[in-house]
């Protein structure tokens, strides 16, 4: 059998015949220009033409085949009109010869311009060098030429005679005397190609076909195209130099041969392998060190493989098989939920095929990974450097300096710090008095009687929390506090493993809880002679701000405000805020609750993952990516701190444009039909929907390779993702409610670069936190969103180019393009992209029997976490008060926590009136039961000492359409006074 | 790790890193350490080292002269990831700073036996000229993350170097049980004492799997 390859220089050798081919030219050349002459006596008139002939001067140009082969020297006309050029050119020629074209150029200083062309005839093949007389061509050109000396030109009408009559035109003409002819080889035969092979007559034109040009490289391999490549060139059976070819028509003809449809690069590898495939599948060893080499998780680091078959124990194996097949089996013990435990197994199943994906994109080194390098101190960076040694040394408001970088591979367990600067917080809710029964909580109170002076209504301090370890500031007075305090917490790496991608992918979350403190005064005891007073301190607690770790160590810092998660009902304290002396705030007035003030940063400063240097594959049309690439370029190099994304990465890892995510999609009907009158109702359901579905950064779930950006049916069946996904799936759902609505591509804290939803309502508007659920009117000052990079709807893609990123400096009008660049312009039209979402989306139904199991289930846990956490002290249980509190939560639920707060604590207060109660519930869209253990374990309930302390634990979980769950978890304490 | 002690040959690595020759160089010293894979185990000896500095003697030839003794037994199942040696040299500059005179690598002989190895050195240049006037006034040359990249074939072809200077190492190598696992390290092997029985001879019976 032959394979291709060897059949390839067989047709080179064909084509070599013409190779041989040699052309000789010899060429002189006689040009006389004969307008240009009135012989007469030498005036100062012909000396100005003789001038001009004598700057002016003549070559040739060689055109083999219509191709500029050679040319001649420039040579000027001599006094008779006559160019000597004697020049020969040799051509060794490839191609048959189908023209020779000689073009005259005149040449005045370095401009020339085209005289003439004469066409040369091919000369036949027994025209030989040395045998051949100069042949003259004629030529002439009816180019008109004025001189404005005496000179005739050309095309001119001039007169001999004095009078002027009889006048005549002359024009440019002359003649051209060369040859051509065939030049003779070393061994005296002539290098004309063959007669047969003339294109004189059959093919005229077309010439003789060349077997590469006619067919194409790539189709030398395939049978048919030769074989009609044989009988279009009428190639001659009989010749011996095409015998080869011949030879294999006639065998693929007769079907024998089959050319395979690959190309086979190795031809020898079967000689060099060591060991047959069956004994390299067979083999334990290799399969070990194979797996070993494709850095599959068990085996990446395993150590000293045995180097004899017969050590290698199946043990080995037994892991790595079992996780195989597990990918089937589901584990409902971890996940509660059998839905979500599918999720998990197709989100892990498109992790790995993403991650595999990008295990080549990681070898890819920079110069800043190997060499470490000083860089070049610019003009500017001298210039601050010098402004900076005229600073003051201790400024009176001091800037956070940049730090050294910090790669991670050479750090260990308690190199790695966090920071937490708690610098202050506002609109604490503050402690209610027990106004109702005033005469039985004052007198246990200490602080009843700062009551009377007015003065304090809380006493709140900052826990943090994170891997477990707390810490704890100072206390401060009132529901403004100032703490300035900076808390370090250490770091440990998941596994001990302080590689950038596993920091990545740590899933750890920081709490910052505010507590109240509240000292109780427990008896008076009069040893020694001197009083001593024994007092219990109890923490109560009011709220919380969680913040992923994978948050702050990409974003290297944060920096802000946020707004403190309190719970919609707080036993025991009022949400009033203390309208009281500093009435200067008015700017906050507009949005609710608690707010804390902090700064986190991770000490030392780590080097955050960067992005994959990876283009990817895509189906959009090469000028949109085009374009989308510089418009991307042009605002990063304006605007380097304006987020702006023109193409996103699909779950497939292909690129797509980011308009395609953009359409109109319909909400599940049960959301519309909760409000059929109040749209406003309807929407802030539809949003909180949308929050219900859990937050999982990408950089999480594919350890920081890379954001993908999965569509709205996709999301919806994983039931996790990013911020961008949230957003996306809001703005198609207030786009179906007929909302004017766009996407924005900006920048929060803390979540960094993120997406958040835009909706123009009644002249104003409006921008949605996706992950949240809440919206902030554009002036709001404590909107997350910090700066805005680019809208985004279904049609455009637009840049902001105002001055300003901040939401309330900016104007939102995308109609005026001073102040918002569009993508798609009158220059640039928008293709027509359809979008990749489906048409409609399909909900799964609520399966309230399912909520119900999984209530119970996490209750259950809950009780036993508790209980675990004390384990001192005996846990009880208070019934009675748990049915109320359960009883109470599906109405929070309802009226998404607000309204019912009072009469609910009223509620209460009646029923156990003579409990000290403290309690809130907690409300979270379900993942896992993990987060609920740690948001409960982060409120510290469990922590009171009390002897005579009651618990209460309430749980349900709301079902919505397509398994989103919301988990509601009251949680009280109860002391018996 | 799982494993129960699988079959192991040993490496036993007796030499010196004897000097360099850096002509235009003086009071440098050199660093070195071991990369090997992941089959392979130290089990005895520094894994890495410093030497003294040294000056050029003034009647000799302008060699430097460490004479730092290396002694090491590697244990391994697999010759794959074959140990290296990486030393890298520095000196100071005009400035007094400590800057890196140059970087090599040389697999340890695979036969027992003596050997002298020769390792050219290089060192990483600077990407932009004028970066080499500010490297060499601020006495920070570019220098690799990690010496270890040098054993590495790894992306390198990011890197220019320029090359400068010698460090002559020898070596002393002694194999163990590497017939009986089937690797035959070549016939560097003189005469076969069959009388001594010992275990670290080079030549053993060989053992067919």
């Amino acid at each position: 059998m032959r394979e291709p390859s060897q059949w390839v220089p067989m047709i080179s050798r064909a084509r070599q015949g013409d190779q041989g081919e040699r052309e000789r030219w010899l060429q002189q050349m006689r040009v006389s220009r004969l307008p240009g002459l009135i012989a007469g006596q030498v005036k100062w008139a012909e000396v100005a033409r003789r001038e001009d002939v004598a700057k002016r001067s003549l070559f040739i140009k060689i055109l083999y085949n219509g191709k500029e082969v050679s040319r001649t020297d420039s040579r000027s006309l001599n006094t008779d009109f006559r160019v000597h050029f004697g020049q020969i050119f040799n051509l060794k020629i490839v191609n048959c010869p189908q023209s020779i074209n000689l073009q005259v150029f005149e040449e005045l200083g370095s401009s020339c311009s085209l005289l003439t062309q004469v066409f040369v005839p091919v000369p036949e093949p027994s025209v030989l060098t040395g045998s051949v007389l100069l042949e003259e061509f004629e030529f002439s050109s009816n180019q008109r030429v004025m001189f404005d000396h005496e000179g005739v030109g050309s095309d001119v009408p001039l007169s001999f005679e004095p009078d002027g009559s009889n006048k005549q035109t002359l024009l440019t003409s002359g003649k051209l005397s060369c040859c051509v002819s065939w030049g003779i080889g070393e061994d005296d035969v002539p290098l004309a190609p063959p007669v047969s092979q003339q294109p004189a007559g059959i093919h005229s034109g077309l010439g003789r076909l060349d077997a590469v040009t006619s067919i194409g490289a790539s189709g030398l391999y395939d049978m048919k195209k030769i074989g009609e490549w044989a009988t279009q060139s009428r190639l001659d059976p009989n010749d011996p130099k095409n015998a080869s070819i011949m030879q294999l028509l006639k065998v693929a003809r007769s079907g024998e041969v089959t050319a395979p449809d690959y190309f086979r690069l190795e031809q020898l590898q079967e000689e060099f392998n060591f060991v047959t495939d069956e004994e390299l599948e067979g083999s334990k060893r290799f399969r070990l060190l194979r797996l070993r080499n494709q850095e599959v998780a068990e085996f990446r680091s395993y150590k000293c493989v045995p180097g004899l078959e017969r050590e290698v124990s199946d043990k080995v194996f037994q892991e790595y098989e079992k996780r195989l097949k597990d990918g089937e089996i589901i584990d409902t013990k971890e996940h509660l939920d059998s839905h979500r435990a599918l999720v998990a197994k197709y989100l892990q199943k498109i992790r790995e095929s993403v991650i595999n994906r990008f295990l080549l994109a990681k070898h890819h080194y920079l110069l800043s990974d190997l060499v470490i390098e000083e860089e070049i101190p610019s003009i500017g960076i001298l210039g601050i450097n010098l402004f900076k040694l005229a600073e003051s040394k201790r400024p009176l408001k001091p800037q956070r300096k940049e730090r050294k970088k910090v790669t991670a591979q050479n750090l260990s367990d308690g190199d790695i710090r966090l920071l937490v600067n708690i610098i202050r917080a506002y609109d604490i809710p503050v402690r209610r008095p027990h106004s109702n029964k005033p005469g039985q909580s004052t007198p246990s109170v200490i602080q009843g009687n700062d009551w009377l002076i007015g003065q304090v209504q809380v006493r709140p301090f900052v826990e943090v929390s994170f891997q477990r370890t707390v810490l704890q500031t100072t206390t401060a007075d009132g529901p403004n506090p100032c703490w300035n305090e900076e808390l370090q917490l250490p770091f440990s790496a998941p596994n001990g493993d302080y590689s950038i991608a596993s920091l990545q992918s740590a899933k750890d979350e920081v709490f910052i809880s505010i507590f109240d403190e509240l000292v109780y005064e427990t008896g008076v005891s009069d040893k020694d002679g001197g009083k001593s007073i024994h007092t219990r301190a109890e923490k109560h607690w009011l709220g919380s701000v969680k913040i992923p770790f994978s948050t702050i160590y990409s974003q290297s810092r944060i920096d802000g405000t946020f707004k403190v998660n309190t719970p919609s009902v707080l036993l025991g304290y009022s949400k009033e805020r203390s309208h009281g002396t500093n009435g200067g705030y008015d700017m906050r007035s507009l949005s609710e609750g608690a707010f804390i003030t902090v700064f986190i940063t991770i000490e030392p400063q780590l080097v955050p993952g960067e992005p994959i240097r990876e283009k990817f594959d895509s189906q959009e049309d090469e000028h949109l990516l085009q374009a989308s690439e510089r418009f991307e370029r042009d605002a990063a190099q304006r605007y380097p701190d304006r987020p702006v994304i023109t193409t996103v990465i699909d779950l497939n890892g292909k690129t797509v444009f980011i308009t395609r995510y953009i359409r109109p999609l319909n909400p599940p009907q049960e959301l519309l039909d909760a409000f059929p009158n109040n749209p406003q109702e309807a929407t802030a359901l539809v949003a909180r929907f949308v929050s219900l579905i859990p937050s999982l950064p990408d950089r999480v779930s594919f350890s920081g390779v890379c954001d993908l950006w999965s569509t709205c049916d996709q999301f919806l069946t994983l039931l996790a993702g990013d911020e961008e996904e949230h957003a996306v799936l809001l703005c198609n759902y207030f786009l179906s409610m007929g909302k004017k609505t766009w996407l924005i591509i900006g920048t929060a804290i803390p979540e960094g670069p993120t997406a958040y939803v835009l909706t123009y309502e009644q002249s104003r508007y409006l921008i949605w936190n996706p992950s949240s659920g809440q919206y902030y009117g554009q002036y709001d000052t404590f909107c997350p969103l910090q700066t805005v990079g680019c809208l985004v709807n279904a049609d455009n893609v637009w840049l902001n180019v105002q001055q300003y990123t901040a939401p309330m400096r900016i104007s939102f009008d995308t109609t005026k393009a001073n102040l918002w660049k569009p993508f798609f312009s009158r220059s640039f039209s928008h293709p027509g992209l359809s979008s990749v979402q489906q048409g409609e989306l399909v909900y799964r139904r609520t399966d309230r029997a399912a909520a119900a199991e999984l209530q119970d289930r996490i209750e259950k846990i809950l009780k036993e976490k508790i209980m675990e956490w004390r384990p001192r002290q005996p846990t009880r249980w208070n019934r009675y008060c748990t049915t109320t509190l359960k009883q109470f939560l599906p109405k929070l639920e309802l009226s998404g926590g607000r309204d019912v707060a009072e009469g609910h604590r009223h509620e209460l207060q009646s029923l156990l009136g003579d409990n000290r109660i403290a309690g809130f519930p907690l409300h979270l869209p379900f993942s896992e039961i993990r987060p609920i253990v740690e948001a409960v374990h982060s409120t510290g309930v469990h922590n009171i000492q009390a002897s005579n302390v009651e618990f209460a634990l309430a749980v349900y979980v709301h079902p919505y359409p397509n398994n989103v769950l919301s988990v509601w978890v009251y949680l009280a304490s109860l002391v018996r006074t | 790790m799982a494993t129960s002690d699988p079959s192991v040959f040993l490496l036993t690595v007796n030499g010196q890193i004897e000097g360099a020759d850096f002509p235009e160089y003086d009071n440098l010293y050199c660093k070195y350490c071991f990369v090997y894979g992941h089959d392979w185990a130290q089990i005895s000896g520094l894994e890495e080292g410093i030497t003294q500095i040294t000056c050029k003697g003034s009647q000799s030839s302008h060699k430097l002269i460490w004479n730092f003794p290396l002694e090491t037994t590697f244990k391994s199942t697999n010759p794959s990831g074959w140990p290296q040696l990486v030393v890298s040299v520095y000196g100071p500059d005009v400035f007094g700073n400590d800057v890196v005179r140059g970087y090599g690598a040389t697999h340890i002989p695979f036969t027992s036996g003596q050997h002298t190895k020769t390792v050219p050195m290089f060192v990483p240049e600077p990407t932009w000229r004028l970066q080499k006037f500010t490297s060499w006034l601020l006495g920070r040359r570019p220098e690799y993350t990690d010496p270890k990249v040098v054993a590495q074939g790894e992306g390198r072809e990011v890197t220019r170097v320029r090359s400068q200077g010698f460090v002559s190492v020898s070596f002393h190598i002694l194999t163990k049980d590497m017939k009986k696992l089937g690797y035959d390290t070549g016939p560097s092997s003189p005469v076969n004492n069959g009388s001594d029985a010992s275990a670290w001879s080079t030549e053993e019976q060989t053992y067919r799997m």
